[in-house]
Parts: C-alpha cells; structure tokens; sequence
C-alpha cells in the first residue's frame, strides 16, 4: 500500500464552449509597434523573448509604427489588399460551388488572408513553398491564374492535375508552389530537405515551409526542426496558429508550452511570433527572415498568430464545438479591414475606391469561374479521362498497369 | 575481373554515380565519416566532402522527408536506413509523399530517391534486425522494390535504381553481404571470392529494373526466389537431385511476369519460397499471378515456403528461416503431386 494520492488525468479544455462568451483574455497582445527589430544576424539567444511576444505594425488607428514598419509603399500594399479581396472573393464563390454540387470539398482562408498573401510578397522568383492547404494566397499573391485554380477544384478536363487530387491540393513548380500532399506535417522536413539540396549545389534560392498550430504535434515537426538547425538550412518554417485543429483548441498540440514559437527555442533557432492578421507586419517579418536564410545564417521559425474564422472546410460545423460569436471578438480584428484602414490613413484609398474594388474584383473571379464551368465540373461537362488514372504513376507505365488500363479498356 | 563482396559492390556503385552526377548524395545514420555500420558508404565522404555524403540525425522520417525535399529539388539523394526494421518511422514519408508525388502533382515534381536498406536474417539480429518488409512496399503503387543476390547485379541494380525517374526502395540482403550464405548455418560459408556472380566490372553498368535472371535452368519445376533465398535455392536443388528453373526475381515491383510464365509453363510446377512471413506475403502475390497466367499448365498446387507467421525469432532463428532442408522438402512434395 501507498499513502500516494490517486493519479488523474488532465485533458486540456478551451475557456469557453458553445453556448458561452466568447473569451480572449488569455491572449495577450503588445502594443503595435512595441516590440524591437533585432538584426538578421542577432545571437538567437538574446531575442529569445521574441518568441513569447507578438509582433504588430498596424495600431488601433490604423497607423503603421514602430521599427518593422516603413517597408512597403502605397502601390505595393494597393496590391496586397487586391490579393487579399481576391482570395476572400474566390474563397465565397468555391464555398458557393461546392454547395451547389460542383465540387467535392472546398476549404476556406476566412482571417487568414494576411499570413500567405503577405509572406509570398517578400519572396524572390526561385523560391519553393512546401504549403498546407490554406495557403492559397502564395498563389494568387504570385499571379497564379485564379481559372486554374478553380479548374483544380472543378477537377474538370483542364484541371492541372488531371483529376487526382482533391480539390485545393494544388501544384506549382513555376510558382514555388511545392504540391500539397493533404497529409499533416509530412512537407515541412520535405522543405528543410530542399533547403539543404539548395545549399549543397550553393544555389541563392531558400525553402519556405508551412504548418498549423495543431500538426506542430506531429513527429515530422520535430524532425523538421532537427534537421534545420543541424545543418542550419536556408528555410523559413512558418506556424499558422489559426486556433483550431478541426474541432481541437490549440492547447491540446501546445500542452504546458508557452507558445508554439518557443518550441524553436531548445533548438536554437530564432523564434519570432507575429499578428497574423497585418499585413505589414507578416511582411516585415517574413522579410527579415528570408534575409536571414537568404545571407546562409540559418532557418527561423514564425508563429503566425491568427483566427479561421470560417469552418475547417466544407464538411466541418464549427457551432459544434465553439461560440458562434468567438470570431467577432478575435482581438486581432479582421485582415483585409485592417489594411484597408491603414491604406485609407495614408491618403491612399477610400471606403468608395474600395467598395468599387470589391466589385471589379467579383466580375474577375466570377468571370473565371465562368470560363472554368464551361470546361467542367466534377460531376458535369468536360471531366479529365480514366486514361489518365493510370498515367504518371511512374515515369514509364510498367506492364501490370498497362494490363490493368487496358482491362479497362482505355 | 575484380571479385568483390556485395558491400564492396554497393559502396562502388555509389561511388561510379558519385563521380558522375554531382546531384548525387549519400546520407544516413553513421553513413558519413565512420562510413555506415555495414561499411557500405566508407571512404565517400573522404572522396567526396561533407555536403555529399554525411551522417543524419537518428529519424528515419527526417531522412526520408528530407531526401524527398532535395529529389524534388533536382538531386538524387541515395539514403541509408540502418536496418529495415528502423524504416517504420520513415514509411508515411515513402507511402504518402515520395511513391505519389509524380502523380499527384501531373509530373510537376517528381521523386528520384533510391532509399537502401538491409534486409533478411540470419545474423542473430533478433526481431528488430532481421526483417523483410518488402511486400509492405510491394503495395504501394509508385515506388520500385528491388531485392539483390549477389555483388554483380547489387552494383548494376543500384546504378539503375539511382539512375531512375522515380523512388527505388533498395533492399539490400545482409547476409549475402559477405558471401553467398545457402542457409546451411552450421558450416562455414563460402567467400564472394569463389563466386562467379561476385565479378564486378569496373566503372559504370546497370540491370534494368524489372529483368529477372534465371540462375539455374531445370525442366521439373520453377523457384521463383530473390535475395537471399536464390542460394537457398540452388543448394535445395542440388541436394534433393530436382532438376528446379530457379528464377532470381531481382525486381518485385516492376515484376518480369514473362520469364516467370515462360518458366511455369514449362515445367508445370512453381514453389515459391521468402524469408518474409507467410500471410500476404509477395508470395502470395506471385502465387496468384503464376495461377491466373498458367492455370492449364500447372501439375501440381504452388507451394510457398516462407519464414513463419511469427515475430522473426532470436534463438530460435533457423527454426524460423526457410533453409534448404525445408525447402529441398517442398520440391519434393511438388514433385510427387
């Protein structure tokens, strides 16, 4: 016998449940501006504190301040707003098709916006991405055509892919778009790889990868951040904290850690977070990064600090297992809105400019999805061939898929 | 010619691609400086520098994930798991991503990579040093499975393996890497040295992926055989006196069906014999192809001779390997049938 207490389990659980008020008090957010920009090649160790703050540009006001300020002009952050409405207009129309049955599955980038839109900004031509599934902005961002895109998820005759992915798991060589698997986690060592091949041949290119606060518990997590500061590859591994794993808060893949960004710490990679809904500030961030791998100094790791708004994707019900209203009191507010405040602060827009934007940009998207329609849609009109299910899975058809296609028929 | 043992064989075909394609690299556990705990990457990154050959952190998954990020890049990474049986953590990034990477992306990245493993047992290794998990790669459509018997075609299928557009799993016998072992455990094996088959022409050659090799010509039944289990064979042929085809698969995946058919249809009867465990094994693969190629020809039922539906046991390791008794046994029941 033992005079020990029982042993109990703890399993973490979100401060508030459906139903409840929305609570973000836990979250603490620096003031913009507030926090200091170190040099690219600072000693990892003495801005360790970066990983446990926020960095933000954009304030209340919709003033840019503070040292990560200053880098992008009016014209350049006219563009980023356009790849934001792009990506949030396309976002409405894929959601819309796919309830209409035009498509299988369809996953939206609602408050996310900023974090591709603006990190494929401060990239040069060459790069590789190693993205998850809501990273589509890296492709609009890039000048991707959005009818491409749309044949992807229509997997229609002129899909890219020939109809063997699901809808959003796009790939694009020429635009650093490295394919999506659809698996967790499995991309961000691939990019630390790619990254290291890239320093083997002595090439000027860098890696970028992606993952979300929840797939940090994956092993290849773990094994990307390994690899990256043993051979301390030219990658920048990018968090996208959105708050939610499907239906998991993000405290079930954090545990008793302060942040995900700190995890980069006992590795001795710089660790930086920053509000994932400004767009300034992911740009400077990204910048500073890239500069960093670009210069051979090694990877960094970014916790982007954002709210899905929306639903995981199509076949997710978020009212199942959060309040409605929790978005609404996100404190870190809403993208697009944001820069266009700032915008208008600096005299470089208005609300008019941009309501008539708005609707430019709906005419292009919804003028794209016409012109993808008339090729097919999942289920209806021009559909990629059942030949095509056999090609490429190797370089050359080997003789047992050569029989099964010609059991076929095709 | 130059005999050599099938390490020395492996280590020189990844020293010809060394030389002649700089995208061509080399690492894994130990691989680097103390040049692999089998020996088989000593001296490459001497010969070649550190950012060519060297030793990766103990993650098998981080091996394979990132040798997928540098094959999508352009090089030809050549990794090495220690031993098969560590693959396991490694196996989603061969599954999920390199086997479908050319596929799912339309041929926008493509995945060469040749992952080497050793294989097999039969050197007291135990469960975790000694399995073959080839028909756990046989399955997935996108990679290429290749089992080696002797130095000759190590070199040549390795060269190809590296050469190829898509991922080549290698896996590499580690009992024959020292000699032509029969699985006749109890007397002493017989050096690569005495071995025609250990004759590795210098430089640069290769056996395509997918060729079988008929290693002994016979009219009254075929073994169909790879790896270790090719010597196995030609001493259970020998000492029951049966006049066996033995066909040395070399390649799984892609499979030479026609010389295998051509042989069956021969002899009308077919053993099929691995080290792997029994149930789903590839010989049941092999079995059923054999009956849906050469039903009307056959005399006799296919016999699998296999390793046991068992953990691959320590003490008990020759109970459990199918040796030339066990299998000289079946070809002698095949032929009574």
């Amino acid at each position: 016998m033992t005079d020990d207490a029982p042993l109990t389990l703890r399993v973490p659980e979100p401060a508030v449940r459906p139903g409840g008020t929305p609570d973000f008090s836990s979250v603490r957010i620096p003031k913009a501006g507030s926090v200091a920009r170190p040099a690219v090649d600072a000693d990892p160790e003495s801005i360790r504190d970066l990983a446990y703050s926020i960095i933000r540009v954009l304030n209340r006001d919709g003033e840019a301040v503070g040292p990560w300020a200053g880098l992008l002009s009016d014209s350049e952050l006219l563009d980023g707003l356009r790849h934001m409405m792009t990506l949030r207009a396309f976002d409405a129309r894929m959601l819309m098709a796919q309830r209409q049955g035009k498509t299988s599955f369809y996953m939206q980038h609602m408050g996310e916006e900023a974090v591709s839109c603006a990190f494929r900004k401060a990239l040069a031509p060459g790069d590789m991405n190693f993205p998850t599934y809501r990273q589509a902005g890296l492709l609009i961002a890039d000048g991707y055509p959005l009818v491409d895109m749309m044949n992807q998820i229509y997997s229609n005759e002129r899909d890219p892919l020939k109809g063997r992915q699901m809808p959003v798991l796009y790939s694009s060589r020429k635009n650093g778009f490295f394919s999506v698997s659809g698996n967790l986690a499995t991309q961000y060592i691939q990019a630390v790889g790619w990254a290291m091949a890239s320093a083997i041949k002595n090439d000027t290119r860098i890696a970028v990868g992606w993952i979300g606060d929840g797939s940090t518990a994956e092993s290849d997590f773990h094994a990307a951040l390994v690899f990256a500061s043993t051979y301390k590859a030219p990658v920048v591994l990018n968090i996208v904290n959105n708050q939610w794993a499907i239906s998991t808060f993000q405290g079930i893949a954090r545990g008793g850690s302060g942040t995900f960004a700190a995890r980069g710490l006992g590795f001795g990679i710089p660790a930086l977070r920053v509000d994932g809904n400004d767009y300034l500030a992911v740009y400077a961030v990204a910048r500073w990064a890239i500069e960093r791998a670009r210069r051979n100094l090694g990877p960094t790791l970014i916790e982007h600090v954002t709210y899905r708004v929306g639903a995981h994707s199509t076949s997710d019900d978020p009212s199942a297992y959060r309040p409605k209203t929790e978005s609404d009191a996100w404190p870190l507010g809403d993208p697009v809105i944001r820069l266009k405040n700032h915008l208008i602060v600096r005299d470089a827009w208005s609300e008019e400019r941009h309501k008539q934007t708005e609707a430019e940009i709906l005419d292009t998207v919804i003028a794209a999805q016409k012109e993808a329609e008339q090729h097919g849609t999942l289920h209806a009109g021009g559909q990629p061939s059942v030949r095509d299910m056999f090609e490429g899975v190797y370089a050359q058809m080997p003789p047992h898929l050569r029989r099964q296609r010609h059991e076929v028929g095709v | 010619m130059p005999r050599k043992t099938m390490i020395e064989a492996i280590r020189d075909a990844m020293d010809v691609m060394m030389a002649r394609d700089a995208n061509v690299v080399v690492f894994g556990e130990d691989v680097g400086y103390f040049g692999g705990v089998f020996r088989a990457t000593q001296g490459l990154q001497a010969k070649y520098g550190q950012s060519r050959c060297f030793d990766a952190p103990i993650n098998e998954s981080g091996i394979v994930g990132a040798a997928i990020g540098m094959a999508a890049y352009g090089l030809r990474p050549c990794v090495e798991i220690q031993f098969a049986d560590y693959m396991y953590p490694g196996y989603d990034q061969i599954v999920s991503e390199a086997a479908r990477l050319r596929y799912r992306s339309n041929g926008d990245f493509t995945c060469p990579l040749v992952v080497r493993m050793p294989t097999g047992g039969g050197i007291s290794g135990g469960q975790t040093h000694s399995q073959s998990p080839e028909a756990l790669f046989t399955h997935v459509s996108g990679l290429k499975t290749v089992v080696p018997s002797s130095p000759h075609d190590a070199k040549g299928l390795l060269i190809a393996a590296i050469e190829d557009p898509d991922p080549v799993i290698f896996l590499e016998p580690k009992r024959l890497y020292n000699g032509p072992f029969d699985g006749h455990y109890d007397r002493p094996v017989a050096p690569w040295s005495k071995h025609e088959l250990a004759e590795v022409p210098d430089g640069h050659y290769t056996i395509p992926l997918g060729k079988a090799a008929i290693r002994r010509e016979g009219t009254a039944l075929t073994v169909l055989a790879y790896g270790t289990m090719v010597h196995v064979a030609m001493a259970a042929a020998t000492e029951t006196g049966v006049d066996a085809e033995i066909i040395d698969l070399r390649t799984l995946v892609p499979l030479d069906l026609e010389t295998i058919a051509a042989s069956v249809r021969k002899t009308g009867r077919c053993v099929i014999v691995h080290e792997a465990t029994l149930t789903s094994g590839f010989g049941a693969e092999l079995s059923a192809l054999v009956q849906e190629t050469c039903f009307y020809h056959l005399e006799a039922p296919i016999k699998r001779v296999t390793g046991w539906d068992t953990p691959y046991p320590h003490a008990q390791e020759w109970d459990y390997f199918p040796g030339p008794a066990r299998l000289g046994r079946a070809l002698l029941e095949t032929m009574e049938q």
